[in-house]
């Protein structure tokens, strides 16, 4: 590997270094004068090597956050405000907002990698799998042979565990599985830093998907990058992620390290989410849920977005919209956030459900 | 043209996708290409109705004054025998759109049986139906309809109407089937069947208010065809010459070398009613295309709002500005 | 291979739906003008020529439907269409083979010109959507609302008449010998150009508007976004990834025009009195020579048919789908 594209060298997946820091980002539906705000001032960073979890339910503005982080939010998204600064390894930072479209269309792929869905759609259905394992090698690195070309694309699908003389198939010839792989493999080309990944392992059955896990974790701790996992499977994100960072109506809700997010949860919602499923192991538990349904974005309440479903909800939470802030343990549980007013230790005594020593 | 057209990836991205795809019927008026057809269709149709009354002359009637270029008596000029050929226009329109909407209602109504019940009932129903409009999609209408017209004795309108809804029902079948095809895997389709709900019940109840855009846009288009059709065969003088339409004038003009002799009057006018009437009905086609794809309909609208925005429109790169806008929470 | 197999089993199927249509009418057909026509032709027509009318058209039909079905196929399938009677004594096909290659020639220049500019602006107008370059879409319906032959009629009485530019009949000068030199050459090319200029004003609308609405259909599919992701050159996109998709049901589409092109031209033809299988069709309905006119359509529906063969061909090559189901 190292002949063909020379000299990164797997990153150590504990420096707490940042790799991409996304701050207070807005973003829009709509270019008319009455948009639908979907994301207000979100902040979010990655550190180098980490796998961050990032769940929610449909339409909570988790794809819309990682989409929009590389300015690929279609029509009728509008970006208005907010930056996402990415950190090369030779610490040079940018602002990937502020850049124009030769250094972005530089920058995608290259540093920064979607693995979409891999349904069927996300495959051009003309072009043979080699073909687009390669042409993104070929448009950021034009100097490469096609034999060269050839042997990258023999690697990616090794990497992946689909067979080599897969590579002549055309995308209605692969199965789902492989698909997705496929998909996996072609966001590796160019061994980028970090991995966008949106909801990959949805469409695919339980079998299909402990491979497809497994896979990631194993590249992720052999080529180093780090990863956005978006899903809206809670219990998926136990078993791959370093940290979990919790969307509710297009704000982060709660943040913090992946266990301690699963056994101790500190906002409303997140336990509702962890009380939706039931575990595989230990006692069986009386499934919970979350009455009512999210709000619609367009007309959002004033206050917290919870508050209509919250079990717990008092007056200030109507009227005055939580920030992301430290738990009521505050110290006692270093780097996990929540949005939620039970939190502030003045104002109302935290419910025993979320109130489980770290 | 899909009934259904949001994926998932984008209820995902795009959360308020799903107001937009519910217009209003009156967004389909307030479409200024619809509402530019609408009028010039209202127009012509008013001039078949009233035309042969408001006619300044009798269309075949002589006259002095021979190969006369516009003027105030003759505002289209005259023929070669001396005729108005302003009087001749109006009293052809009534031809042109009778045979025009007769054989587009035909040729529908046969298009709607064959598609939607090949696609509907399938196996081996549709193969069948399907080889049928296929063959006669293929064979190619217009030599079709002169070898019938041209062996039949001078039929009127509704023989002329009836051949060419014969040869042109095929396409709006193909379409309708494809639909039916998708629409019977819906869900409420599937719901209907198990409810035990009869084989009319679920086609007249279910499929067929889904596919009224369809059915209107494959009317509209076999107009269009229907009308260029009988234009042709009449300058080509397969049909009766003894009605008026406009498609005689031109056989008229041709026959009397209108060209060689500089006539523009003669044969610009007819020719012109022909492409308004036939641009009418397409701007309703595209008006009916928007409303039932609303990709099509929301680029249009994007690309302006972005214009008043001061945004440059880029594909695949979504739009930044940086002016915070008020109220953020 | 299946979808090809089923296409020729399909183009089989319409070939005998023509046929036996051309066999069929006349005898549905009230009255009997071809017997009139060949009292009058009497005493100079052979009893073979009296022989193939019989079976062509029905007249004074001895035997059943059936073995009169079988006579003609024999007929057909010897070459013999019957003798025409605008060109009395030319037999029916060498009429109409004659004419073929003219219409051939500008129906097929003038319609890969039209298709492969209508495909092109059509690409570029429905990549970058909300540029001046929308303005060409009201132009373009107007034109393709207009009847070909109108706008060939306006284009000779500007070219022609008015300013004497091109010629505005016949398929090349009189006076020249055919064959392949110089003079006959350019006089071809320059009797063709109006016709061909007009229909390619007329046609590529159509193919403008198909492309446009395609494009605009295939930019938001999710592998368009995927190659976007990838930091691909804008030009590889809209041409590898969203042309190269949306010009399927271009190539579908345009083998199911075939039919409305081949009729526009005919008519074109008769405009211009271009040497063409459309003007032959025109002389022999003014003329009620009905075995020529049988003999046009029959070519006519075959060539069609062949034409949409090699579309399908085209298709088949570039859908892989389409090949070895899975």
């Amino acid at each position: 590997m190292t002949e063909v594209l020379p000299g990164r060298a797997a990153a150590r997946p504990d420096a707490p270094a940042a790799v991409l820091d996304i701050r207070d980002l807005h973003v829009d539906y709509g270019y008319g004068a009455d948009p639908t705000r979907v994301l207000r001032g979100v902040s979010l960073t990655l550190h180098r090597g980490e796998v961050l979890g990032l769940a929610g339910e449909s339409g909570c503005g988790k794809s819309t956050l990682a989409y929009a982080a590389t300015r690929l939010l279609s029509p009728p998204g509008i970006i208005t405000g907010g930056q996402v600064l990415f950190t090369r390894p030779d610490g040079e930072r940018v602002d990937i907002l502020g850049l124009d479209d030769p250094a972005l269309r530089a920058l995608r792929w290259r540093d920064i990698a979607i693995v979409f869905q891999g349904a069927m759609n996300s495959l051009n259905p003309v072009h043979r799998l080699q073909v687009q394992l390669t042409d993104a090698v070929r448009a950021h690195r034009p100097g490469l042979s096609r034999v060269q070309l050839a042997e990258r694309a023999a690697e990616l699908v090794e990497l992946v565990g689909i067979s080599v003389d897969r590579l002549r198939a055309f995308p209605h010839q692969l199965s789902g599985g492989m698909r997705q792989r496929a998909m996996i493999a072609m966001a590796l080309a160019l061994e980028p830093q970090v991995l966008i990944m949106d909801e990959p392992t949805t469409a695919l059955d339980v079998v299909m998907q402990r491979q497809i896990v497994e896979q990631i974790t194993a590249l992720r701790d052999r080529l180093g990058f780090a990863v956005i996992f978006i899903t809206h499977d809670v219990s998926l994100l136990i078993e791959i992620a370093d940290r979990i960072a919790i969307m509710y109506a297009g704000e982060i809700v709660e943040q913090g390290g992946a266990h301690a997010v699963y056994r101790t949860p500190r906002h409303p919602y997140t336990r509702g989410l962890l009380t939706s499923f039931p575990p595989l192991h230990g006692p069986r538990r009386e499934l919970g849920g979350i009455a009512g349904s999210p709000p619609d974005l367009h007309h959002l309440p004033p206050g917290c977005p919870f508050a209509d479903r919250c079990a717990f909800a008092f007056d200030r939470c109507h009227t005055e919209m939580p920030a992301l802030a430290p738990t009521a343990f505050g110290d006692a549980e270093p780097g996990r956030l929540v949005a939620c007013h039970l939190h502030d230790r003045e104002s109302a005594a935290l419910p025993t459900a979320l109130a489980v020593r770290p | 043209m899909a009934v259904d057209t949001t994926t998932p990836a984008a209820d995902e991205v795009a959360p308020v996708a799903v107001r937009d795809t519910a217009p209003s019927r009156l967004l389909f008026l307030r479409n200024l290409k619809v509402a530019a057809g609408t009028i010039i269709l209202v127009a012509f149709t008013v001039l078949a109705v009233v035309g042969g009354r408001i006619a300044p002359y009798d269309p075949d009637a002589f006259g002095p004054a021979i190969m006369a270029p516009p003027s105030a008596q003759h505002w289209l000029g005259t023929t070669n025998l001396g005729q108005d050929i302003l009087s001749q226009l109006l009293v052809g329109t009534r031809g042109v759109m009778i045979v025009g909407f007769l054989a587009g209602g035909i040729a529908t109504v046969l298009a709607v049986i064959v598609g939607v019940t090949a696609g509907y009932v399938g196996g081996v129903t549709d193969e069948v139906l399907s080889a049928l409009a296929n063959v006669f999609l293929v064979i190619p209408a217009l030599p079709l309809v002169i070898i019938i017209a041209g062996q039949l004795p001078d039929g009127g309108p509704v023989a002329i109407a009836l051949i060419i809804a014969i040869t042109g029902w095929a396409w709006g079948s193909r379409i309708l089937r494809a639909q039916t095809l998708s629409l019977r895997r819906r869900d409420f389709v599937e719901a209907a069947r198990a409810n035990g709900e009869s084989l009319w019940r679920i086609i007249g109840f279910e499929i067929l208010p889904n596919l009224t855009a369809i059915i209107a846009s494959s009317f509209v288009g076999t107009v269009i065809f229907a009308t260029l059709s009988q234009i042709a065969l009449a300058f080509i003088g397969v049909t009766s010459i003894s009605e008026w339409n406009w498609g005689t004038i031109l056989f008229w003009a041709q026959s009397n070398q209108a060209l060689a002799r500089g006539a523009w009057w003669w044969f610009v006018p007819a020719g012109l009613c022909i492409a308004l009437l036939g641009m009418a009905l397409t701007l309703i086609n595209f008006g009916i295309d928007e409303f039932v794809n609303p990709r099509l309909r929301s680029t249009g609208r994007y690309a302006r709002a972005m214009r008043r925005r001061g945004v440059a429109a880029r594909v695949g790169f979504t739009p930044v500005t940086r002016v915070p806008t008020e109220g953020t929470r | 291979m299946k979808f090809l197999a089923r296409r020729c089993a399909f183009y089989a199927l319409t070939a005998w739906a023509a046929i036996t249509i051309n066999f069929l009418l006349p005898r549905a057909m009230p009255g009997d003008p071809v017997s009139a026509l060949l009292n009058r032709y009497q005493g100079r027509v052979s009893s073979d020529a009296i022989g193939a009318l019989t079976v062509l058209f029905g007249l004074d039909a001895q035997g059943g439907l059936w073995e009169q079905y079988v006579a003609y196929w024999r007929l057909l399938l010897n070459g013999d269409l019957g003798l025409s009677f605008t060109f009395f004594p030319t037999p029916v096909s060498q009429v109409v083979m004659q004419s073929v290659p003219w219409t051939v020639g500008l129906v097929g220049i003038a319609t890969v010109i039209s298709f492969a500019l209508g495909t092109l602006v059509g690409t570029a107008i429905g990549w970058r959507r909300g540029t001046w370059a929308d303005v060409l879409l009201p132009l373009t319906t107007f034109f393709s609302a207009v009847p070909y032959f109108w706008l060939g009629l306006l284009a000779i009485m500007l070219f022609s008449v008015t300013w004497d530019l091109l010629p505005a009949a016949q398929g090349y000068d009189p006076g020249l010998t055919p064959g392949l030199n110089g003079p006959f050459i350019t006089s071809v090319v320059r009797h063709g150009t109006l016709p061909a200029l007009t229909i390619v004003a007329s046609s590529v609308a159509g193919w403008i508007l198909g492309m446009r609405n395609m494009m605009v259909t295939v930019t938001s599919e999710d592998y368009v976004q995927v190659a976007q992701a990838k930091g691909l050159p804008e030009r590889r996109i809209m041409f590898a990834y969203a042309a190269r998709n949306a010009i399927l049901p271009q190539i579908s589409g345009f083998a199911l025009s075939l039919g409305l092109i081949v009729s526009g031209t005919l008519v074109m033809e008769m405009v211009f009195s271009y040497p063409g299988v459309g003007y032959v069709l025109y002389q022999a309905v003014s003329a009620k020579d009905y075995p020529l006119m049988q003999g046009v359509f029959l070519i006519i529906t075959l060539s069609v048919l062949a034409a949409n063969m090699l579309a399908d061909l085209a298709y088949a090559l570039l859908d892989p789908r389409t090949r070895q189901e899975g």
